[in-house]
């Protein structure tokens, strides 16, 4: 089910800026992998590479090599919808459609891409609302609108939202920085949770949450301002707080930075 | 030394002295009263002269008094407040006294059998008659230009927020603002000049819609563009992110978060055209008999009605009576469609609720 990622020599451009500069990394199956750096050295940008969406924003272009498992996302005749069905996202403010009631948020992947049966979207509604913790505060509810939520009970519907459709890969940005810290635990269990079953990659600005959920970490940085962000180390977790091999990890880290 | 003779020493700063709340209508009454009375000295006669000074005296009155007794800041505060209500009823009494002179003149004559006849076998100064064959041409060209312009426009206005970029954008975006500048009357002569004058059409309900279609296309597409990129890119990226394609994106979670707004728009385009006159009357003639066909022979349509009963009416009580009444009919109609999508935006619009 989960699959391996496997970037190499990747760069990202808005325009004619680059924003991200030879990236390469592998992440494995079933694990989690945070990402840390400081504002501006691309995070977003490289997360977004990952399932095509940065081709989305106008002038987004990207060179290099993405694998997922064997195949190439940014191969010939490659279709970005069917990466994106893979590869899902949860974004760092709770987006549900305000159009649609929860029930209908959660089944969104799947009714706008065709399975209609309602008793099979039934249960892929409770299996995702349980998936995402979210199922006992809200099965009384379902077809009230998903946006009379709370943010944190918003954010796990998106969460719901994405693991609906079943991808192999689950990609969030900083998906608890709206969040309080009762909530953030909650998204930071079910990340434990979810990864039996998905690879994951989150990026992070809180240390501890990096420290608590992430099996691996990996530290971005930009030389200056306008500068290309790059990858400076990716390494185990608890090594990356311990023993980082990079001075510039241990300054970020240690809040040494700047 | 007590509380109360501490307070007494130090004045507050935060309470000041205020006027009472009756004030503002007491310098409103004073200043009717004494706009009235300076008018009948100078022996002015016009309301409007009386209201004028009644205004301004209202204005500077309310200055005074308040600067005298709240100070500078206050005053002005309650200028700006009474200019507002000032220009509030200077805007608000024609509104309301056209739409009180048109029921009272319409109701005459505004019945069943009104709206169910047509003025076939009636001569215009002679009273009896309808409307039924003009309300029925209204429907039919407003309705045949709605079904053009706004699959046109929506899909006009989808393109230009979700697709467009470059110089084709640009051009459309130009042409449209264009468009929205054109008088109804040149509309009515370049549909004129090329249906019937070079392709030898004779005047028909159809030939009346393309004109309201080329005066409704540019509002439609205005509206629909504004309310579109009210849409958040956060929604539109949420659902790609899911893998949905992106015209699904646009159906299934752009438009309707949109709907509300474009129906509103829609309507008040509508509105806008059903009372149009200029091309009615180059294209489709007018009739005084029912013809239900739009797409041949001259049709009837409300407003050249209005315009004809009143044209043709050689001083007849019956013809202007007829005239008021259709007025009625018509703004009815407009109340109506506003209400309806003002209806519908409430009932569309996206649900925050618990
Ligand atoms: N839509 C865009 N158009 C042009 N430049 C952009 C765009 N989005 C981001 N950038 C630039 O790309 C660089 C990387 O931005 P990115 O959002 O990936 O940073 P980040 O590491 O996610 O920062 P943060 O931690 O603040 O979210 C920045 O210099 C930013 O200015
Ligand atoms: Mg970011």
């Amino acid at each position: 089910m989960a699959k391996r990622i496997d970037v190499s020599g990747l760069n990202a451009y808005y325009s004619s800026f680059r924003a991200i500069e030879d990236i390469s990394m592998t992440v494995e199956p079933r694990t989690v992998t945070a990402f840390i750096g400081p504002s501006g050295c691309g995070k977003s940008t490289f997360l977004r590479t990952l399932n095509r969406m940065h081709e989305v924003t106008s002038g987004g272009r990207v060179e290099g090599k993405v694998m997922l498992d064997d195949e190439d996302l940014y191969g010939p005749g490659v279709d970005p919808v069917s990466v994106r069905r893979e590869v899902g996202m949860v974004f760092q403010r709770p987006n549900p459609f305000p159009t649609m009631s929860i029930y209908d948020n959660v089944a969104a992947g799947l009714k706008l891409v065709g399975t209609k049966k309602k008793s099979e979207l039934d249960d892929v509604v409770e299996k995702s609302l349980k998936g995402a913790n979210l199922w006992n505060e809200v099965k009384d509810r379902l077809n009230k609108p998903g946006s009379g939520l709370s943010g944190g009970q918003q954010q796990r519907l998106c969460i719901a939202r994405a693991i609906a459709v079943e991808p192999k890969v689950l990609l969030m940005d900083e998906p608890c920085s709206a969040l309080d810290p009762i909530s953030t635990l909650a998204i930071e269990d079910l990340i434990g949770e979810l990864k039996e079953r998905f690879t994951i990659v989150i990026v992070t600005h809180n240390m501890q949450q990096a420290a608590r959920v992430s099996d691996r970490t990996a530290f971005f940085n930009l030389a200056a301002v306008g500068q290309p962000g790059k990858l400076i180390e990716i390494d185990d977790t608890a090594r990356i707080f311990s023993n980082p091999s990079v001075q510039a990890t241990e300054d970020y880290i240690s809040g040494r930075f700047g | 030394m007590s509380n109360a003779t501490l307070s007494q020493k130090r004045p507050s700063t935060l309470r000041a002295a205020s006027l009472p709340k009756w004030f503002g209508w007491a310098v409103a009454a004073g200043s009717v009263a004494l706009g009235l009375g300076i008018s009948t000295v100078a022996g002015l006669d016009s309301s409007i002269q009386w209201a004028l000074i009644a205004g301004l005296l209202f204005i500077v009155g309310t200055f005074g008094i308040a600067a005298r007794v709240e100070g500078k800041r206050q005053a002005k505060d309650r200028v700006a407040t009474s200019l507002v209500w000032v220009a509030f009823l200077f805007a608000v009494i024609p509104l309301a006294s056209l739409v009180y002179e048109t029921v009272k003149r319409g109701v005459k004559v505004l019945d069943g059998y009104f709206l169910s006849h047509s003025m076939g076998v009636v001569a215009t100064s002679e009273p009896g008659g309808g409307i039924y064959h003009a309300i029925l041409g209204t429907l039919e060209q407003v309705g045949l230009a709605a079904a053009i312009s706004v699959p046109v426009g929506v899909l006009t206005a989808i393109y230009l927020v979700e697709y467009g970029r470059g110089n084709l954008a640009k051009a459309v975006t130009f042409f449209v603002d264009v468009m929205t500048g054109i008088p109804s009357i040149v509309a009515g002569l370049f549909v004129l000049s090329t249906w019937i004058l070079v392709l030898g059409m004779g005047p028909s309900g159809f030939a009346g819609a393309m004109a309201l279609t080329i005066l409704m296309l540019p509002v439609v597409v205005r509206s629909t563009e504004e309310m579109l990129k009210l849409v958040p890119n956060e929604l539109r990226e949420a659902s790609l992110a899911l893998g949905v394609p992106k015209w699904r994106t646009i159906l299934k979670v752009v438009l309707p978060t949109a709907i509300g707004g474009i129906t509103t728009g829609v309507m008040l385009a509508v509105a806008r055209i059903a009372g149009e006159t200029a091309p009615v009357l180059l294209l489709v003639w007018g009739s005084n008999y029912i013809n239900a066909n739009p797409f041949a022979d001259p049709q009837a349509s409300l407003p050249m009605y209005i315009y004809l009963q009143f044209q043709q009416s050689g001083g007849s009580g019956a013809a202007y009576d007829r005239a008021w009444a259709a007025s009625l009919t018509l703004i009815a109609f407009i109340m109506i469609l506003n209400l309806a999508a003002r209806g519908i935006a409430h009932w569309k619009a996206p649900k925050s609720g618990r």
